[in-house]
């Protein structure tokens, strides 16, 4: 009874840090940021995808190597998701600042690129890419340096995007008869990554009570990502130059903050962060071009639950929501409560709800009842405006 | 003056209406010599897409709530009408799949389906009442923006889970089978019932055209403006946006109840794959792609982009989401105001500026020439 209840709650706390090292990214970029990245979770795609390409290469060094592969796929899977993360708002948030509606759709139009790449990339694929983009820049930069067409400028433009994307999709075909450069990378199908030795044994406590080693380390892993976040924001030069930014725009303009490139960090901190969440997560199971997606509805939820702007709400969120669906879904509840005919009817709805995906329902229709209470949030930031 | 200005509203109401009418005859009678029986099947089912794009325009396009929840209520509707059917064809008895989940008894809620008329009601009420409920709760708040966006994706999730796992319910992921079913006698997946199934949803289309416009015009479709634009301002004039909200939400939750059913019907069946977190965004983006805030964009839109996906996908199936992802990123960065917009507004002037020609004057060149300051003058001369 005491195990089983301890056993809930520790398998609630590690969906919770999980929850919570999926939503802490998002919740920099959106409460700092005021943008919805709904491509958060191909990001994390992304972070588990570099951490198999890395788990392959280190399986070709040997076998003694196969247990390390850890602690390089974590730092670079951080890096991939963090520099795509930077291309992304380079070329398509930063146009999009303040029309959050808008930045959702197009973030949603980068997510299903991006899962439609890992299915089909092949070496076809990124040459043709590669051509469009050489053909595309370096053409524009010729025509604008040397060639003056004067009002004609902008159709010449427009032909080279034109000519450019042609000549790379003939190219990209050409390429695919080729079946060493046509086979995809990855394919469509999950692939797995076996998680180190190290990581596949269970901690027993007493003789009824272990732990699985890779749920405390991502625990762990979750403690030293919010440690990391939170002295960044905090103590380091660029945080405080980040939290002017987001207290007042204009101001921090006027006094020399690089805005834009405080917006760049920032988003490209939020997506590493998402990087280092797929890595963890192919300790927990395959890796998917969908991957992405059974975690970005739940990780949003945290970050609405606990409020914007402070990194405790989505702690406490994230571990509140991990719990009561942990406790809920595998059917806890009903062992708990003493069986006696008063509280059938409890018992039944208890068992009724005793499913992954029922316990979901549950819990949504619970935050639905939070937030009449507090509609911003655990922790709403204070203020004056009429905005909630 | 006064009196042209209404006449010319009342002439421009009048050609809006005789296309409506035009377009609406020419799809039933005209369409079926023109196309085959396949892509005459897939025109209805487009078109029964187009009318939910409409709910999307009403509530996004003209006050401002992206809700990307729209697939809840369009799978009400068509689970409404599929539970009908399948108690049409099993007459006395319990629908097939039930027996093999071992269920013998008919689960209460079905029991009001086995009539016609309440069904139909159903088919709109009930997606209106869950969308109208759902929306008290959210609104009632002062929730709003993106928060609301990302609520109403995840009551898309929690009803997904809800009927994906209820086997003994409502038949799981296998959804309910409507092409085998009997209506008035009729199989529902013969071409005789198809083509009636297509009559009905140019018909609802052309009608629930005519609600949103009424909708959109006068006193209401300004307030919903009004809310989409500047929401403060107007709770300090006096009015409480929350209700108005609740209701336009409400409608466009009872106009995707009403496609979801037309939709069903004409593809064989339901799964909760209809409430799959894609096909709710995908929804927002036909409206995009047509044109925010106008009707006429809203329907075209969800035409265009279900034509181009039904002819890409049939060449080059992995091309598909690449297009579609990058449409996402066009419509919003480079084509905001979607293809409707962008003709009435853009289109000349950056045809011209790509041309390289000299870009035409905005403004008159005389002031005397500018037809707000006629009216102006002839306005004061009248007083």
């Amino acid at each position: 009874m005491l195990d089983g209840l301890i056993n809930g709650i520790f398998n609630g706390i590690s969906i919770g840090a999980v929850l919570l090292i999926v939503a802490l990214g998002l919740a920099i970029v959106f409460g700092l940021m005021g943008v919805i990245n709904l491509a958060h979770g191909e990001l994390m795609m992304l972070g588990a995808y570099t951490t198999y390409v890395v788990q392959n290469g280190f399986k070709s060094l040997g076998d003694g190597m196969q247990d390390f592969y850890i602690w390089l796929a974590l730092p670079l899977s951080f890096l991939v998701a963090a520099l795509v993360g930077l291309l992304l708002e380079r070329t398509v948030i930063r146009l999009l600042y303040g029309r959050p509606l808008e930045t959702l759709l197009a973030t949603w139009g980068v997510s299903l690129i991006l899962q439609q790449f890992v299915r089909s990339v092949s070496w076809s694929l990124v040459f043709g890419v590669l051509t469009i983009c050489a053909l595309l820049f370096g053409g524009r930069a010729i025509l604008n340096k040397f060639v003056n067409l004067g009002p004609r400028q902008k159709l010449a433009n427009f032909l080279v995007l034109v000519l450019s994307a042609a000549i790379g999709i003939i190219v990209g075909r050409a390429l695919n008869n080729n079946p060493v450069l046509e086979k995809p990378w990855f394919s469509a199908r999950n692939v797995d990554v076996t998680a180190p030795k190290w990581l596949q044994e269970s901690i027993s406590v007493t003789d009824t009570l272990s732990f699985p080693a890779a749920r405390i380390f991502i625990i762990a892993l979750t403690i030293i990502c919010l440690v990391g976040t939170f002295w960044f924001l905090n103590k380091s030069a660029w945080g405080l130059r980040i939290r002017a930014v987001t207290q007042n725009r204009d101001m921090s303009a006027c006094l020399g903050i690089p805005t834009k490139k405080v917006d760049a960090l920032t988003f490209a901190l939020g997506s590493g962060l998402a990087g280092i969440a797929g890595c963890a997560v192919t300790l927990l199971g395959s890796v998917g071009p969908n991957l992405g997606g059974n975690y970005i509805v739940d990780a949003f939820m945290v970050v609405v639950v606990g409020g914007v702007g402070k990194l405790i709400g989505s702690i406490v969120a994230a571990l509140l929501i991990g719990i009561v669906s942990y406790i809920v879904g595998s059917g806890t509840l009903v062992l708990i409560l003493p069986s006696s005919d008063a509280l059938q009817p409890l018992i039944d709805t208890a068992l009724f709800f005793a499913e992954t995906s029922m316990a979901k329902v549950l819990v949504f229709a619970l935050i639905i009842a939070f937030l009449q209470v507090k509609p911003a949030g655990l922790f709403p930031q204070k203020g004056r405006s009429v905005e909630v | 003056m006064a009196e042209t200005r209404a006449t010319n509203k009342n002439r421009k109401r009048t050609l809006e209406a005789s296309i409506v009418i035009g377009l609406t005859l020419f799809l039933i009678f005209v369409a079926p010599l023109i196309l085959s029986g396949f892509r005459l099947g897939l025109l209805g089912r487009f078109l029964a897409l187009a009318i939910v794009a409409l709910g999307v325009d009403l509530i996004w396009g003209y006050t401002g709530l992206l809700s990307l929840g729209q697939g809840i209520f369009f799978a009400l509707g068509g689970y409404a009408f599929a539970m009908h059917l399948q108690l049409n064809l099993a007459g006395e008895g319990l629908p097939e799949f039930f027996g093999l989940y071992g269920v013998s008894q008919l689960p209460w809620f079905w029991q009001p389906f086995y009539s016609l008329p309440v069904t139909l009601i159903a088919i709109v009420v009930i997606p209106g009442i869950v969308a109208g409920l759902l929306g008290y709760l959210v609104f009632r708040n002062r929730i709003r923006g993106v928060y609301f966006s990302i609520l109403t994706q995840a009551m898309l999730v929690v009803f997904f889970n809800f009927f994906n796992g209820q086997q003994k319910l409502i038949n799981g992921t296998n959804g309910l089978t409507t092409d085998t079913t009997i209506l008035f006698g009729q199989q529902v997946g013969s071409d005789r019932m198809q083509f009636a199934f297509y009559v009905a949803t140019v018909i609802v289309l052309a009608l629930t055209y005519g609600l949103c416009r009424w909708l959109t015009r006068g006193r209401f479709g300004r307030l919903l403006i009004a809310i989409r634009d500047d929401e403060n301002r107007l709770r300090f004039s006096g009015y409480n946006p929350a209700m108005f909200k609740v209701l336009v939400f409400a409608v466009a939750g009872g106009i995707a109840g009403a496609a979801g059913a037309l939709y069903t019907v004409q593809s064989s069946g339901i799964t909760p794959q209809y409430m799959s977190v894609a096909f709710s965004i995908e929804m927002v983006i036909w409206v995009a792609v047509g044109g925010r805030a106008t009707l006429g964009g809203a329907v075209l839109g969800a035409l265009v982009v279900k034509w181009a996906e039904a002819l890409l996908s049939e060449r080059f199936p992995e091309v598909w989401l690449f297009f579609q992802g990058a449409l996402f990123l066009l419509v919003v960065t480079v084509l905001p105001k979607g293809i409707v917009g962008w003709l009435r507004d853009d289109a000349v002037h950056q045809i011209r500026d790509l041309l390289g020609l000299q870009p035409q004057l905005s403004t008159y060149p005389d002031l005397e020439l500018d037809p707000d300051v006629k009216r102006e003058q002839h306005e004061l001369a009248g007083k």
